[in-house]
């Protein structure tokens, strides 16, 4: 009976993290609402771009400081905006950022930008940056702004990695462009590497995703 | 001849949704229903033949200056301002018009394919004339490749027994991939090197 007083005064810190409002808007970014096995959103640049580990970590990183640039902008000038112009105030505060992005890339990782293509500036239209914008930003003071552009962006990446693991060992035989062990000898699957492959992967990981959370879509 | 042979390709071998995969959210979203699809594929032809002809003026202006840089920027304002012009036309002159295709409207400005198309003949110095083929034939590709996936959502939840799993928009990235697969057999047409 005194065990279990000290056990009610005294949750485990672990137990308390779980009720802080931040932890809770990192777990939903990253895993209950994940933008893309969840949301569905951001489809286009997540099979686009996941042929390659490596296109997909830099674009990763790239969602992940435009999410949390221009959601933080725009929750700092929440007040200011008015509502009628929104969209498109979001649009010219995300091409920004984008085009800091892209010149970046362009500057130091030339090559990765050569294979990225006209998917970097395709960020702007990246629905996720820009529902984040509308379905957070607009509406919360900026510190969560800047936890939830963070969980939304990882959460993303995540997957794109996941597919990317996935597709680029079966497309090239190679893992972030150095040869696997026991793949000496493998032929090139391309329709891995094309668009297909990303569909069926995509496919796959949605499915074994909703099976482990016993989330599913009634329609 | 070029002309017909850039036409095709973009409809056929180079497909912007099935081998260039953009503009998914939207696909995804409105391919539910076969009538969904048509008006929303109209609204799109529309929306990207007519902004990639005012945006190629303004390339070139940008180029004129010095700041193709800002080309990125400039584009994506052109294509909201267009769209919201649209909008607002189709409310105050063609009521019936708006009922059919104005819900779709929002969609199209945050859909990639717009501001794709804008940014492909950007990075392949089309002429003016190139890029007018271009973009619609990359928008009816588009409209085909959203009324071919409602044909086949559509049917598939009257008859089939879907894996609960799979059920709603996971499914249809398994159909999308099959019909990716099949547009496989139109690479070749048009020698267009993209």
């Amino acid at each position: 009976m005194d065990n279990l007083q000290t056990q009610i005064k005294k949750p485990s810190r672990w137990l308390r993290l779980q009720y802080k409002k931040w932890f809770i808007i990192f777990k939903n970014g990253i895993s209950e609402e994940n933008p893309i096995i969840v949301s569905v959103l951001g489809i286009c640049s997540a099979l686009a771009v996941t042929n390659r580990v490596e296109n997909a970590i830099v674009m990763g990183i790239g969602v992940i400081f435009v999410i949390m640039a221009s959601s933080t902008l725009v929750s700092l000038l929440r007040n200011l905006i008015p509502s009628k112009v929104r969209m498109v105030a979001y649009m010219v505060i995300i091409a920004m950022f984008t085009i800091v992005v892209q010149l970046f890339l362009l500057a130091f990782l030339p090559l990765v930008a050569a294979n990225l293509g006209a998917y970097t500036g395709l960020i702007i239209t990246n629905c996720i940056v820009m529902g984040r914008a509308e379905a957070f930003a607009i509406k919360n003071p900026v510190r969560y702004t800047v936890i939830d552009g963070l969980a939304n962006g990882l959460g993303y990446t995540l997957v794109l990695v996941a597919i990317a693991a996935v597709r680029e060992p079966l497309a090239f035989g190679t893992f972030l462009g150095m040869p696997i062990p026991g793949f000496e000898n493998w032929i090139n699957w391309n329709v891995m590497a094309l668009a297909p492959g990303g569909f069926f992967i995509l496919t796959l990981l949605a499915w074994l995703m909703r099976s482990l959370t016993k989330k599913y879509e009634e329609t | 001849m070029e002309l017909i042979e850039l036409f095709l390709a973009s409809i056929l071998s180079n497909n912007v949704a099935l081998i260039f995969i953009l503009g998914m959210c939207s696909l995804i979203a409105v391919s539910t229903s076969i009538k969904n699809s048509v008006n929303m594929g109209v609204a799109v032809m529309f929306v990207v033949t007519t902004t990639a002809m005012i945006n190629w003026p303004i390339y070139e202006l940008l180029k004129a200056t010095g700041t193709e840089q800002l080309a990125l920027l400039v584009f994506i304002i052109v294509i909201a301002a267009f769209v919201q012009f649209l909008e607002m036309f189709l409310a105050k002159y063609a009521p019936k018009v708006y009922d059919a295709f104005g819900i779709f409207l929002p969609l199209i400005t945050v859909n990639c394919i717009v501001l794709a198309i804008s940014l492909f003949f950007q990075q392949r110095d089309y002429n003016f004339i190139q890029t007018t083929v271009f973009a619609f034939g990359s928008s009816v590709g588009w409209a085909l490749a959203i009324i071919m996936l409602a044909g086949v959502r559509q049917k598939m939840y009257r008859v089939s027994n879907i894996p609960r799993g799979l059920r709603g928009r996971a499914i249809a990235f398994l159909i999308l991939g099959i019909l990716a697969l099949a547009f496989f057999g139109f690479s070749g047409i048009g020698r267009v090197t993209f």
